[in-house]
């Protein structure tokens, strides 16, 4: 097993409702669903965001979508316009979440090396 | 006779404040049925109700008038029904508004506006409270006689039937208040396919349609994560279309000739924003099952979606209710190499310890780093001790207005009389700002129902 960012195997997005902020997390190749089912546990995401996340952290599951969504309660500063966060509206905890190391075997951690990153050498007016 | 017809329902604004030339482009740049403009977030209701207090002319998506001038006699022309929220806490004005621009544009006695208004509560909280609804706020559970004296706005958000009701009338541009967001796609499909009410499957789909079409370009390639540096001609993004079926099968797409993607990745980025428990979206029409949803990505910027399945709607719809509970205001300062970072928090520190000299009490005060934990907090660590800049971000919270108007004054002299090298204050006084919190409560929904009301009215 090799510890992979997520952000290699995941796309993300993220929106908010009140004080909670929502993370959907999208596998890139539907055959490693089963491995993010695994590893991204409410546990998990709510350890890897420690402070961030005043309250709990919900799951639930989108197989039609390879997809994983989660809740992390009080993330946002009381929301809205009480919020005094750069991010009030959780825009970027999709990619806060992206940060997160994941155990993948060896042969899937060799496939998505580079997976979700600017290519190198890569400029706008390219 | 099976009916063979897609209605294609384009998308034209995501928010108020979204790009001005989008709804252009979209009747302009090929065939559509209807547009839909969603102009409402949780916070615009209450923006608008203050603006209506200065100006009882106000209250509406200004915005929504000069582009309706603008494409009106082409909607006509094209037989383009507009579907809007624009009216917001306003839709009265925004009507007359619109029947103006109408004449300005030359559609006099060629076109019929469709007035939606009842949603707003604002005036019958007292009696509602006094009538037994508690409106308990659905995450604390507290009643909502608590806080009911600084309430700023209070919206139902309501479902098809005034819409239906208005297409049905002949209205050629429908302007509504709190109409749900997914509405105004799935409103035009009830009323061009008769699905009945307890078609829940099919109101589901159309609730998906609606869903994907609501946050505009969100769906097309904008803000998409996944290989964002490939998606081509962003500057020219085409805004999405729902092709959709009498099955309430449908198809994702958008203008050809346009930038951005129409990609199963895109699409689903887009299902999963702002969502809740996927097995229960609850709407004012159906409850939708996002689970359920299937996407066949059929290559050429178009994407198939199928398989959705719904239940039966609920006794309550959700109000949405704003109300003023205090101040706060950012003050920001740029810190240059060497040691950036180690300033800031010096200059953080020197700022804490003056409000205290001063007495200020406040609620909240936060301290961000800008370009280095602003956005993943804890989660990146300490800085490097060589980062070449970094702003300083520090808000502060409270009831006593005149401790944040003090705050704001506090913010300037660092630069003078704190750590060095720092700029970026030429933007002057940080602005106080009323904070507008959020109280969502449940409302039985025959209080609403009884009270809506439909108008069409000839331009």
């Amino acid at each position: 097993m090799t510890k992979v960012q997520l952000v290699h195997l995941a796309h993300a997005r993220s929106g908010d409702k009140g004080d909670t902020a929502n993370v959907g997390v999208i596998a890139y190749d539907e055959a490693h669903y089963d491995l993010l089912r695994e590893q991204l546990t409410p546990e998990a995401v709510k350890a890897h965001f420690g402070a961030m996340v005043k309250g709990e952290v919900e799951r639930f599951e989108l197989p039609n979508l390879g997809a994983l969504n989660f809740l992390l309660h009080g993330a946002l500063g009381g929301g809205g316009t009480m919020s005094l966060m750069n991010d009030a509206q959780g825009k970027v905890f999709s990619t806060g979440l992206l940060r997160m190391e994941i155990d993948v075997p060896d042969d899937v951690a060799a496939s998505v090396k580079g997976k979700g990153r600017v290519p190198q050498g890569w400029s706008p007016g390219a | 006779m099976t009916d063979e017809r897609v209605v294609r329902i384009a998308s034209g604004q995501g928010f108020w404040g979204d790009d001005l030339e989008a709804p252009v482009r979209q009747v302009e740049g090929g065939p559509i049925d209807y547009l839909m403009l969603d102009y409402l977030a949780e916070v615009t209701m209450s923006i608008m109700q203050k603006q209506r207090a200065r100006d009882p002319e106000a209250g509406f998506a200004r915005d929504f008038v000069p582009l309706m001038e603008r494409i009106f006699p082409r909607c006509i022309d094209d037989g383009v029904r507009v579907v809007t929220n624009a009216g917001g806490v306003n839709p009265e004005g925004c009507a007359e508004a619109l029947v103006e621009a109408g004449r300005r544009a030359g559609v006099q006695g060629k076109a019929k506006v469709g007035l939606v208004t009842g949603d707003d509560l604002m005036d019958r909280l007292e009696a509602l409270i006094a009538d037994g609804h508690e409106m308990k706020h659905m995450e604390t559970g507290e009643p909502l006689a608590t806080i009911v004296d600084q309430v700023q706005s209070a919206n139902a958000y309501i479902g098809a039937a005034p819409i239906v009701e208005a297409l049905g009338k002949g209205a050629d541009v429908i302007v509504t208040g709190r109409s749900t967001d997914t509405a105004l796609t799935y409103g035009p499909l009830i009323h061009e396919f008769g699905w009945a009410t307890d078609d829940h499957d099919r109101i589901a789909a159309g609730v998906v349609a609606g869903h994907i079409n609501e946050c505009g370009a969100q769906c097309t390639g904008g803000n998409c994560l996944i290989d964002w540096w490939e998606i081509p001609d962003m500057a020219n993004v085409g805004f999405p279309i729902v092709e959709v079926s009498a099955d309430g099968t449908f198809v994702v797409t958008k203008h050809g000739g346009t930038g951005g993607r129409v990609s199963r990745a895109t699409v689903a980025e887009q299902i999963v924003y702002e969502m809740g428990d996927p097995t229960d979206y609850i709407t004012p029409d159906v409850v939708a099952d996002f689970t359920t949803i299937h996407l066949n990505d059929l290559g050429d910027d178009r994407v198939r979606v199928h398989g959705v399945k719904g239940g039966p709607r609920t006794d309550f719809l959700k109000v949405s209710i704003a109300y003023s509970s205090g101040w706060k205001a950012t003050g920001t300062l740029t810190y240059a190499w060497p040691d950036a970072a180690a300033k800031a928090r010096a200059a953080d520190r020197i700022l804490r310890e003056r409000l205290d000299r001063l007495g200020l009490h406040f609620d909240e005060i936060r301290t961000e780093l800008v370009g280095w934990d602003s956005t993943h907090g804890p989660l990146v660590g300490e800085p490097p001790a060589d980062i070449p800049e970094v702003q300083l971000r520090v808000g502060v919270r409270a009831e006593d207005k005149a401790a944040v108007e003090r705050f704001t004054r506090e913010i300037a002299p660092l630069v003078l009389t704190g750590p060095p090298s720092v700029t970026g204050f030429a933007g002057g006084r940080p602005r106080v700002q009323e904070i507008m919190a959020y109280w969502p409560a449940l409302v039985r929904r025959e209080v609403v129902e009884d009270h809506l009301r439909v108008e069409v009215r000839d331009v």
